[in-house]
């Protein structure tokens, strides 16, 4: 099992979240959250170095099983990119996941997913 | 005391079948009174405009919030730009081509009424920008129908074009001294403060447009929650306290019937509030926030033809005919599928009708007395309710022709459905590359 998190962004989640639902993939968590990635460019404000602003971005939590995993990366990949790819379309993090439990059914494992 | 409410009832339409036109430019004194007030109304009116971004804004989706809210700003701009320029001009000069229209040169920029005094005793000014507040919130009205799909410069000069050519003749038609609604029958079609000209010509056009653009991508299928019902809901408030300009500023005046308008506002209001509630209690079993401000709505828009002549039982069962109504048509809405986003038609085109029909049988009996007086034979109900119908229908027919040729014109050029892409990504982004509820952002 793992659990894929991806970070996206904020006019990509309707085109990620229809092509995820059209590979089968429809159990995922949304939020929306702030960051910013590689900003090289620490901007001065009245002469005071100061951290590059925050920017809105969306993030998908997918827990999924082994056999999962390629589609569901292709599928973000192949939605959040704009155009050939651009600068902040985002990152996808695959963590190894311990446990999964359906809180209803104290069911656990890869059919709890 | 009958005799000295007709005889009042009189003279204020004496007074606005002057007013209408300005012409008479003899030294008339301004009346402080009446200017305060419709200084206030004239401002009361533009509130609306904020109010119905915030009630539209807060009913889309967190990604269409902007653009939406956009819409009701934008016809700020755009209109107000228009109507000094020619808006006024076209609506409220001397007929031209038969009395389809309006037109003064010495209206153009205002640039002829410096100095005028109406003979309501208010400078010009205050009724030019009073009356251009009218103009100003009926397109953004229609925007709640095709919500959440049209491409902003597209939608900007669909309510140019809308205002010069369907606003304008309408309200040269019920509103203007020489028009011939205002002169249909003894005593005129009856529309106070806006239902043809403001709810129905904007409401039919919704339905026009909704049908013309066809539904939004995954509509019905997929549920599209409002973004934010608290934001609608004081949107809600400020178009109920704004409509107290609209209404009782609509009189021209500062007396007798500003308060008979301003009271029956107050309890359609209500009671279309109460019915509606009423309905979602025995309906669902649960009062909505939404369907109280629904019921607002319905309320206002079915008094606002009637402010003037209904007395306030009239007022509380147009109010809840309205409701009921309107409640009837958004159900009907779901059965055949098209997508009023936001009810613009069920809400204000239904509730316009249902208003400037039904009122017909609340009129005040003084109103019906003096109507019967000035023709030989008398005049009945169902005579003024001809008139009515009348007025309604043209209003319709009219409305519903040149909306789909403006749609068609504007859709072959500029382009007004958004392309799938955009209407995925949201208005905010793909239209004005911002976003809204920037504040739950971190920073």
């Amino acid at each position: 099992m793992k659990l894929i998190t991806a970070i996206i962004q904020t006019d990509r989640l309707d085109h990620v979240r229809e092509a995820l639902i059209q590979a089968d993939i429809t159990r995922i968590t949304v939020s929306r959250v702030a960051g910013h990635g590689r900003q090289e460019d620490i901007e001065y404000y009245r002469g005071q170095k100061i951290a590059p602003s925050l920017l809105p971005k969306v993030r998908l939590d997918i827990a999924v099983n082994d056999q999962f995993v390629d589609i569901t990366v292709d599928t973000i990949i192949k939605a959040a990119k704009h155009g050939m790819g651009e600068i902040g379309d985002g990152k996808i993090f695959i963590t190894p996941m311990e446990e999964c439990i359906r809180i209803r059914t104290n069911e656990r494992g890869g059919t709890a997913i | 005391m009958v005799k000295k409410i007709s005889t009042s009832l009189l003279l204020v339409f004496a007074a606005m079948m002057i007013h209408g036109t300005g012409w008479a430019a003899e030294a008339v004194t301004t009346d402080t009174g009446t200017t305060s007030w419709m200084l206030t109304s004239t401002a009361l009116v533009l509130l609306m405009v904020p109010g119905l971004a915030m009630f539209y804004g807060g009913l889309v989706r967190t990604k269409n919030v902007i653009g939406t809210m956009m819409h009701s700003f934008a016809a700020m701009v755009v209109i107000g730009v228009l109507w000094p320029m020619i808006g006024y001009s076209l609506s409220f000069g001397p007929g031209i081509l038969g009395g389809f229209i309006g037109w003064d040169p010495k209206y153009f920029m205002l640039q002829g009424i410096d100095e005028t005094i109406m003979s309501t005793h208010i400078p010009e000014y205050v009724f030019a920008m009073f009356q251009g507040k009218f103009a100003i919130i009926t397109p953004a009205l229609i925007a709640g129908a095709f919500a959440e799909r049209v491409n902003f410069k597209g939608y900007l000069l669909f309510i140019a074009l809308w205002s010069i050519l369907v606003y304008s003749p309408i309200c040269h038609w019920v509103w203007a001294a020489d028009g011939f609604l205002f002169n249909l029958g003894p005593k005129g079609a009856i529309d106070f403060a806006g239902g043809t000209v403001v709810h129905i010509s904007s409401g039919v056009t919704a339905l026009v447009a909704a049908l013309f653009l066809g539904a939004r991508r995954g509509y019905p299928k997929n549920v599209m929650h409002p973004s934010n019902l608290v934001m609608t809901m004081m949107g809600a408030g400020l178009l109920w306290v704004g409509w107290f300009g609209f209404n009782a500023g609509s009189a021209i005046a500062s007396n007798l019937d500003t308060a008979r308008a301003l009271t029956v506002t107050q309890m359609a209001a209500a009671s279309g509030a109460f019915t509606w509630m009423m309905i979602e209690f025995l309906h669902h079993g649960k009062g909505t926030s939404l369907g109280v401000a629904s019921g607002i709505l319905a309320g206002l828009v079915a008094i606002t033809p009637a402010a003037g002549v209904v007395q306030p039982a009239g007022a509380f069962a147009l109010g809840a005919i309205a409701s009921v109504i309107c409640y009837l048509a958004i159900m009907l809405k779901g059965k055949l599928g098209y997508d009023d986003s936001l009810d613009a038609f069920g809400v204000h085109g239904v509730g316009g009708i249902v208003g400037a029909i039904f009122l017909t049988f609340f009129i005040r009996p003084s109103w019906m007395a003096e109507a019967a007086g000035k023709v030989a034979g008398g005049w009945t109900v169902m005579q003024q309710l001809g008139v009515q119908a009348t007025a309604v229908g043209i209003t319709v027919a009219y409305a519903s022709v040149v909306s789909l040729i403006l749609l068609f014109i504007v859709e072959k050029t500029i382009g007004l459905r958004i392309g799938e892409n955009d209407e995925m990504s949201g208005l905010d982004h793909s239209m004005h590359g911002e976003q809204g509820y920037g504040l739950i952002n971190p920073n």
